[in-house]
């Protein structure tokens, strides 16, 4: 598929990146508000085109663990679900960012907590950026908050992943997977040959020559002291990602007394109510986050020097807020709006929210 | 003067090149070290280490990789036929196998080996039975006998409140995915003879695209039975056999001659240990 402009679902636009992007296999499961990923790759029949592997397993557990098996052999491998379902694969996201394999997943987050909702939500922030799983990880965290954006970034994520080895975490909602938008669509990128799969994946288990040691696709050391040099390692990439791959929007930032922090669909409600505020003179502005682990510290830094007060505008109970204080160092009052269980809040509430909270 | 003998000529047995010089830390009387051996020849005899991938599970055979020099990956516990899939679906001209214990196999793979079967994966899937959880240190296991002890069934397993040993091979046979389904012991030359043709077998299979191969090896854990070594496999003759009889359970795709309904459904007597 060459370049053209197409109307289509933020799910069936991760899905045709994914074919686009050169992606070697999906395994994936089904779970509102993201079924139209699979679908979408099941209809397609990539394994006619590409030779992209795409199969529907028996469960979370199970595809993200097709996942690490698939990866571990130095191919892109994706899945893709919604916040129940990532929950059930945390298990295999501590594995996978462990074992250091690159990998793409997208989750889709409805409301919660437990069975919750299928409508969407933003309350899967803490589980995404501090680490569902147990031990000192981190996932490249990549929010989009469209359509074109979460086909982007599907080419985005492959970058990232096999630079740091890490898995990437495409975090969105079931607003953006479910609406249709304009989409710009891609040349093909051509899956790996054998000899590119190798150059780029020379950590990987496809086969030990006899010119090299066995490679082994693990997580455990039972040295505690190798370990420790292990987690020193692991700790080096995350400032080196905070460093270098830290990426955001910052909208009417310049002369903004008064700024919308958000990402997602709440920063598609921030830059409308943005525009409210600045019809009727106020000076407000939006930092859009694009990367949630790399945190844009610097900049909400710096904004925090320039701004009067900042509303933090999240479809949860207050999760992100937590980062943009520490990183504001509390110099500036911040404050916290959201709407949960699936509501999604209009830009005139929550421009309410910004003049009754901070502006005073 | 016996050093006269020690020619290249004279060289009847020799360690396969497909293991490494690692010490394994499996206990002595254990049947992994055996278990291990045979598939490493089986690697070599077929000349496939540069295209074999192995998946290791959670528990004693952890470790499995610093034994196997091949390419190998290490599960999430009891996620190695998930893993297995994906390393097979995407490298279709790769020798794949799994190597797992009963407690990571049939108790919290269950899942992932049942829809693995009968998905009718192109793998081989290697099932070390020791009915008990050697790692942790004994603790009961799907595969332990009514009446045995272990760490959590001090005064040996109840069916009221355990339920009943769990014959997954026999289960997994009546899946039309598996193409080789087989339980073997590695605990007498014999019977290590065996084991290996049947792990030839499993690993030949891989060539047809015919379903899943699986083999079962019912083995010893003296350290975790609280037995010597002699003991265990004495114990296990008389014990583990009568649950878990050895022999062939489906071949080419078909039941094996002498397997009844009967013993697959399991309505037969199972062992109980007094």
């Amino acid at each position: 598929m060459a370049k053209e402009l197409k109307l289509m679902k933020g799910n069936e636009a991760i899905a045709r990146a994914m074919i686009a992007s050169g992606t070697d296999g999906y395994f994936g499961y089904p779970i509102t508000p993201q079924s139209e990923v699979m679908e979408t790759l099941m209809a397609e029949k990539p394994w006619e085109t590409t030779g992209m592997v795409v199969l529907q397993a028996e469960s979370e557990l199970a595809s993200i663990n097709m996942v690490y098996g698939g990866a571990a052999t130095g191919k892109k491998v994706a899945t893709s679900s919604s916040s129940p379902g990532i929950s059930l694969m945390q298990e295999g996201l501590t594995y996978l960012a462990g074992a250091e394999i690159p990998c793409v997943v997208m989750n889709a987050m409805r409301g919660g907590p437990g069975l919750g909702t299928i409508q969407p939500a933003q309350s899967d922030y803490f589980q995404s950026v501090k680490g569902g799983g147990h031990g000192d990880y981190q996932l490249y965290t990549i929010a989009p908050s469209s359509v074109q954006e979460m086909y982007d970034f599907v080419f985005d994520a492959w970058d990232i992943a096999f630079k740091y080895r890490n898995p990437v975490l495409i975090l969105t909602d079931g607003a953006i997977g479910q609406c249709m938008e304009k989409c710009y669509t891609r040349d093909y990128v051509p899956r790996w040959t054998e000899e590119e799969r190798r150059a780029k994946a020379p950590w990987a288990t496809w086969g030990k020559p006899a010119n090299r040691q066995h490679n082994i696709i693990t997580s455990l050391e039972l040295d505690s002291a190798r370990q420790e040099v292990f987690n020193e390692k692991l700790q080096k990439k995350y400032r080196e990602m905070e460093e270098h791959e830290v990426r955001f929007e910052a909208l009417n930032c310049d002369d903004a007394e008064y700024i919308f922090v958000a990402y997602g669909t709440s920063a598609r409600i921030a830059m409308k109510s943005m525009e409210l505020a600045r019809a009727k003179g106020l000076k407000v502005g939006l930092l859009r986050l694009i990367t949630l682990f790399p945190f844009p510290k610097k900049e909400i830094a710096r904004l925090a020097k320039q701004a009067k007060g900042m509303l933090c505008v999240e479809m949860s109970a207050g999760q992100m807020i937590e980062d943009v204080k520490l990183a504001a160092e509390c110099k500036i009052p911040i404050e916290h709006y959201g709407r949960f269980g699936g509501i999604i809040p209009t830009p005139e509430e929550v421009l309410e929210a910004m003049e009754q909270k901070i502006i005073k | 003067m016996a050093n006269d003998i020690v020619k290249p000529e004279n060289l009847v047995y020799t360690k396969t090149k497909v293991l490494t010089d690692n010490v394994m830390h499996y206990c002595p009387g254990c049947g992994h070290g055996t278990a291990h051996r045979i598939i490493a020849e089986v690697i070599d005899e077929m000349g496939i280490q540069d295209k074999t991938v192995g998946v290791s599970p959670v528990g004693c055979s952890v470790m499995a990789y610093n034994y196997f020099d091949v390419d190998f990956q290490e599960a999430a516990h009891g996620r190695a036929p998930a893993v297995a899939t994906a390393i097979k679906r995407l490298n279709p001209d790769l020798f794949v196998f799994t190597y797992q214990g009963d407690g990571d196999l049939a108790a919290i793979g269950t899942a992932e080996t049942i829809h693995a079967a009968n998905r009718g994966e192109n793998i081989t899937m290697v099932f070390i039975n020791n009915g008990i959880y050697g790692m942790t240190g004994g603790q009961m296991a799907p595969t332990t006998l009514v009446g045995m002890k272990s760490a959590t069934t001090p005064y040996g397993r109840r069916v009221d409140l355990n339920g009943y040993p769990l014959r997954i091979t026999e289960l997994l046979a009546t899946l039309p995915g598996t193409y080789y389904v087989t339980r073997q012991s590695v605990h007498t030359p014999a019977n290590v003879r065996k084991a290996k043709a049947a792990m030839r077998k499993a690993f030949e299979n891989q060539k047809l695209g015919k379903g899943l191969s699986f083999v079962e090896i019912v083995s010893s854990c003296n350290s975790g039975w609280k037995m010597t070594p002699v003991q265990a496999n004495k114990w296990m003759e008389e014990n583990m056999f009568p649950n878990y009889p050895l022999g062939d359970i489906k071949v080419d795709g078909k039941i094996a001659e002498g397997i009844t309904a009967d013993r697959l459904v399991v309505s037969n007597p199972l062992t109980v240990v007094k």
